[in-house]
């Protein structure tokens, strides 16, 4: 694999997950339970596809082939994709969301704060701008979080239950595979494996604060690298490329 | 003070072009109508989110998702202006959307209509915006000062909101044969109900006499609509799009057209109920209300929790 190829495919991954997230926030928009907090939902949803564009944008013009951030979104099947994991899961109600978008905003920002250092200008840039939006979205979750937590009997129990079930999802983010390493090693990705533990004191505080545990199973699900995903994102991948793929000549 | 006198001094104030503050004197029936008017217009944002939350998951483009959903956000945002506006006359937010959801408040009868292609996301925009500015451009001036300023906010994004429709609708009459198509069917079913949005012809509106002497609303349904027509039939022949009335004819003595007549029945079984998706955005909104009750609750007794631990 020559450098570029791993380069585009470290877009697509990274492009993949924020596209696949901003469609599950997108999700919310006019089913949240208050109206200030469906627009928090929808402007979060609006900060993850303005971070895919630019992902796949630089992804398209690394391959070199022609491919624009439409083809690479909307006509590329369920086993090409590459988003995390996490990112695909279903909404579920509100709980389940905030302990995702939690354990995601985590990652982001120290994802985000490494990429800066990155020696590729475009990566650093792309950097620069999101960690303004991983503060935020970060500030929102684990603010929910705590507030669910330590909110009422039921609250609690649903939050309890959402970080049981999604808690297996998160190692996935911290993979490193050959591409990876390769581009770690060479300034231009970021070492995952080295911001886990700093993730983990993130993650622990909140967890405390909002008096609920992590589960003891340790094992973690993986294969997102591969194309490998849970059932849920081949349906949405068709519904969000329905549109786009029925008439392919057709300019929006 | 009596209340006669009152009344003669708040008319006085109206008269001379004074905006109405929330603590000031009123007279019970502006305040009611003000409400009424007010709460319509926020449900009205609200609800009209879902037509085109309809298609965000369906977007044909990363950039018209984006847009779409900037969109819908803003109409959200506007929802809140405008409750707000609402709550400064002694009203609160349960309120108002219990109100919405037993039917005892209303919201514009064109969001009962479907959004069945992507072309409709154009003529929404476009098309029930554009009529929506025509009014709200209108209510700028209106007597009630929360009221008057939300407005002013309101239509400097509603503008934008035409403009991205009608580019949605430009894209699509010059693309593809089944572009054009799409666009042209948006045009035929979203013309007429848009004509509607002004309300009843003026010699069968019953809300006009006081909410004209109050300068709560400042021009007539049919003078509105009239100038929505005039400005809209030539957008229309721009991208080469028909506009679905027989009876459209340039008047060259009132420098203005001549248009049919709306099929008021239709208005008013849709009004009371009868369109397609009247039951389905009532309940749409009933259930994200009802879903959420737990969490509005857990918020409401996390923060009672901080302030005891601040006493």
């Amino acid at each position: 694999m020559t450098k570029e190829e791993m380069l585009f495919q470290y877009c697509l991954r990274m492009g993949d997950t924020h596209n696949v997230f901003a469609h599950r926030m997108g999700e919310w928009c006019t089913n949240g339970h208050i109206l200030e907090e469906d627009i928090a939902m929808t402007n979060i949803a609006l900060d993850h596809i303005g971070t895919a564009r630019a992902w796949l944008i630089y992804g398209g013009e690394v391959e070199n082939k022609g491919r624009t951030e439409d083809d690479l979104a909307f006509h590329r099947d369920e086993r090409d994709y590459v988003n995390m994991l996490i990112s695909e899961l279903p909404n579920g109600n509100f709980a389940e969301t905030i302990v995702r978008n939690f354990m995601f905003d985590a990652f982001s920002l120290l994802y985000y704060t490494e990429l800066t250092k990155s020696s590729n200008e475009t990566l650093a840039g792309i950097a620069q701008k999101v960690i303004k939006e991983a503060k935020y979205h970060l500030k929102h979750s684990a603010n929910w979080m705590v507030r669910l937590g330590d909110g009422t009997e039921e609250s609690h129990q649903k939050l309890q239950s959402a970080i049981d079930e999604i808690w297996r999802f998160t190692g996935n983010m911290f993979e490193m595979d050959d591409i990876d390493q390769s581009l770690s090693d060479s300034g231009i990705g970021v070492d995952c494996a080295q911001i886990k533990e700093q993730w983990m004191a993130v993650v622990m505080q909140t967890v405390s604060d909002a008096k609920v545990t992590i589960p003891e199973n340790k094992y973690m699900l993986t294969g997102s690298k591969k194309g490998i995903h849970t059932e849920a994102l081949g349906h949405m991948l068709a519904e969000m490329q329905s549109l786009a793929r029925a008439y392919p000549d057709a300019k929006w | 003070m009596t209340e006669e006198q009152l009344e003669k001094n708040f008319q006085n104030r109206i008269d001379a072009e004074q905006k109405i503050e929330p603590r000031e004197w009123m007279p019970e029936k502006y305040r009611k109508h003000l409400i009424r008017q007010i709460s319509q217009h926020a449900h009205s944002e609200v609800i009209g989110m879902q037509p085109e939350g309809n298609w965000i998951t369906r977007a044909p483009s990363m950039r018209a998702k984006m847009v779409l959903m900037a969109k819908v956000q803003d109409e959200a945002g506007h929802g809140l202006y405008l409750y707000s506006a609402c709550e400064t006359l002694g009203i609160n937010r349960d309120e108002l959307v219990e109100q919405l959801h037993t039917g005892k408040a209303k919201y514009a009868s064109i969001f009962n209509y479907p959004t069945l292609t992507w072309a409709d996301m154009g003529a929404v925009g476009w098309l029930v915006d554009g009529a929506a500015i025509v009014n709200q451009v209108s209510l700028q001036r209106t007597s009630y000062g929360p009221y008057a300023r939300g407005m002013v906010k309101i239509c400097k994004e509603e503008s934008f909101h035409q403009r991205q429709g009608y580019e949605i609708m430009a894209q699509m009459a010059k693309g593809t044969d089944a572009q054009k198509k799409m666009a042209q069917d948006a045009l035929d079913r979203f013309w007429w109900p848009s004509l509607m949005m002004f309300g009843p012809h003026d010699s069968d509106s019953p809300n006009s006499g006081n909410a004209i002497k109050w300068k709560i609303k400042r021009e007539s349904n049919d003078v509105l609509r009239q100038r929505f027509i005039d400005k809209t039939i030539e957008q229309a022949e721009l991208i080469g799009l028909t506009v679905p009335d027989p009876d459209l004819k340039w008047n060259e003595e009132r420098q203005s057209y001549d248009w049919g007549e709306i099929d008021w029945d239709e208005f008013y079984e849709v009004i009371n109920g009868n369109g397609l998706a009247n039951r389905q955005r009532v309940a749409q909104h009933k259930k994200a209300h009802d879903q959420g009750a737990w969490v509005r609750e857990a918020a409401k007794a996390y923060a009672d929790k901080q302030k005891n631990k601040e006493v």
